[in-house]
């Protein structure tokens, strides 16, 4: 089996957003990178696929020099070889020219099956598994919990509001990946020695032949809106903060 | 000239979904900014009856698709046939519900049209005629202004951030013609949740607990209380990890993002990851027996104390309050 997984790099997510005084994007300075949190629940389900059904997990990645580090952490995971595709033109990409370049590079690989997840947690824009399928002309199937491979199609389940719907694809198809699919594997010590020696491909902006201008673009980035500080109910006891916090939800916030 | 604005409306089983309205009434507004038309494209089986309802909310214009292979939602068929509304009818501006649905569609009809979208915005304007899209971005640490370099502008809306209000329109159903070629994907079965209670992402009310419940049974007296306010309960990763709630009940990060008008978080810390998911809610109530719980710097109204004394409580004065 041919297993593709898409990675980023993203800040963790504990990391403190700080917007740039002149609104062009955030401070990067402070930041921890990690793995996207829902990338590694992809990276995991290709890996338990390659090891009950045989085959080879390639992991790509777009993104600057340091997305390097998240293409290793998921070598070290147990993916076979990688394929970085980095050049300053991807600056400000949106999901569009994402998964354009990363359509243009799959192409070029057999594929059965592609784990994107099912959005980055920086942008949070969650569009590049499906734009990928399309660029590919493969299906889609979003934020996926449980998958099942039979030979030529994948069964899988995906919860929509209020429902659960069991679906069968043919492959190949691009599945995003939720919590909820599996428990993402750490990387052993041994995983990370071997994986500095594993193939990674460095492929620039004209080594594919895609274009880079965004279709979406943030114009402006600005901090969150400032939310009135909170008041502490007060109260003797339990009952009576009861008894307060209801007047005021319902005559001050009117929202019951 | 590309002109006008396009919903695209989500259905299930007879009855449009509550986004569709909001989705109705926030193209209104901005049609009405330019004195442009607003259209729906509305797919599935025997579907042309809820077109009267978008003409209610203010759309004038139902691009009807008919079709038993639009039903249930599969992306690639609706995709196709959204494309080509979209394309025969040029609007300036496409707008999606950020339902699970409207995110799988949106981003797959966006590509087909090799547009830009904007994705979960939780306020749109014009300026200057062009659409400006304010979404979060890292879980609501920022806002990013979003413009579309491309035609048409898409757009998909937070669920439960943008009123619906009645403005009564035509709603003239137009019939499109849809044709579905055989699809990859089947849909094999649907596994309907029979708890009745409204999803998370949909809900006005959502009482939540974590780790503080300290075990699956503390959750009745939340249960009770959302039952009183028509609410659905949600949980921290801490409760769904530990197994006390299903996955469908996580907010936050890796959870289920909500707006409701009311969130009440109970025994939750308020961890940064689980702020990521609820701080868009119009109304929050914490109640935690620690002081120095940093969901109080989110809340605006706080209870310190022991939530099995104060949920009870506030149940028997709610129910008062609701009779
Ligand atoms: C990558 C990543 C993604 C994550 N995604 C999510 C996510 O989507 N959603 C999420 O929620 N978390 C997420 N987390 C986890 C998050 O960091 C916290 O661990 C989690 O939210 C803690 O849950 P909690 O508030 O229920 O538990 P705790 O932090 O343990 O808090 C329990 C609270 O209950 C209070 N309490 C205890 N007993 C009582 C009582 N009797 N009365 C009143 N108060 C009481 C305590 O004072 C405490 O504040 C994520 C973490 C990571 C690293």
């Amino acid at each position: 089996m041919n297993i593709i997984a898409c990675v980023k790099q993203v800040p963790d997510t504990e990391a403190q957003i700080k917007v740039k005084a002149d609104g062009s994007g955030i401070e990067e300075g402070q930041i921890k990178w990690v793995m996207n949190p829902y990338d590694e629940f992809g990276v995991e389900e290709a890996l338990k696929l390659k090891e009950k059904n045989g085959g080879d997990v390639t992991v790509i990645s777009v993104g600057p020099a340091r997305a390097m580090e998240t293409i290793r952490t998921a070598l070290a995971m147990g993916a076979d070889k990688g394929v970085h595709i980095c050049d300053p033109a991807f600056d400000g990409a949106d999901a569009y020219v994402v998964a354009n370049a990363l359509a243009a590079v799959i192409k070029t690989l057999p594929h059965d099956i592609i784990f994107c997840g099912q959005r980055a947690i920086d942008d949070d824009a969650g569009q590049v598994g499906a734009m990928l399928a399309e660029a590919l002309g493969v299906p889609q199937l979003t934020l996926v919990t449980k998958l099942e491979f039979a030979g030529s199609s994948v069964k899988v389940i995906r919860p929509i509001e209020g429902a659960q719907l069991s679906i069968e694809t043919a492959l190949p198809c691009v599945v995003t990946a939720q919590k909820g699919l599996n428990e993402p594997r750490y990387a052993s010590l041994p995983g990370i020695m071997k994986a500095k020696k594993k193939p990674v491909d460095v492929k620039d902006a004209a080594a594919i032949g895609v274009a880079t201008d965004a279709k979406a673009k943030v114009a402006k980035t600005i901090p969150p809106p400032a939310r009135p500080p909170g008041k502490i109910v007060c109260g003797d006891d339990p009952a009576q903060k009861a008894a307060e916090l209801g007047r005021l939800l319902r005559e001050e916030a009117k929202v019951i | 000239m590309a002109k006008g604005v396009m919903i695209v409306a989500e259905q299930r089983e007879g009855a449009l979904r509550k986004i569709s309205l909001e989705l109705a009434s926030t193209a209104r507004k901005l049609a009405d900014q330019t004195g442009d038309e607003v259209s729906a494209v509305l797919l599935g089986s025997g579907v042309e009856g809820m077109a009267a309802e978008l003409g209610k909310y203010g759309v004038d214009k139902v691009f009807v698709g008919d079709n038993a292979a639009l039903e249930p939602y599969v992306t690639e068929a609706h995709a196709e046939v959204t494309a080509k509304v979209i394309k025969d009818n040029d609007p300036a501006i496409v707008l999606f519900g950020a339902s699970v649905q409207g995110k799988d569609l949106s981003a797959r009809v966006a590509a087909k049209l090799a547009t830009g979208l904007a994705t979960d915005c939780t306020d749109v304007k014009l300026d200057g005629g062009k659409l400006v899209a304010t979404r979060p971005m890292y879980a609501g640490k920022c806002f990013g202004e979003v413009v579309i370099n491309a035609a048409p502008q898409v757009a998909s809306l937070r669920p439960n951030v943008f009123p619906a209000a009645e403005n009564a329109k035509a709603g003239a159903v137009t019939k499109v013609d849809v044709a579905v070629g055989e699809q990859k994907s089947k849909v094999l079965e649907v596994q309907k949740d029979t708890s009745g209670k409204v999803d998370l992402t949909e809900a006005n009310v959502i009482v939540s607990g974590g780790r503080g419940m300290k075990g699956p049974e503390g959750y009745a007296i939340l249960e009770e209380l959302a039952e009183v306010l028509k609410g659905t309960v949600g949980a921290s990763r801490a409760a769904v990890d530990a197994g006390w709630r299903p996955q469908k009940d996580q907010v936050g990060q890796t959870g289920k993002v909500v707006s409701p008008n009311l969130y009440v978080a109970c025994g939750i810390s308020g961890a940064i990851q689980h702020l990521a998911g609820m701080s868009s809610s119009k109304c929050i109530v914490a109640i935690n027996k620690d002081a120095e719980a940093p969901i109080f710097t989110k809340a605006d109204y706080g209870v310190v104390d022991d939530l099995f004394k104060v949920v009870p409580e506030l149940t028997a004065v709610c129910k008062k309050l609701v009779a």
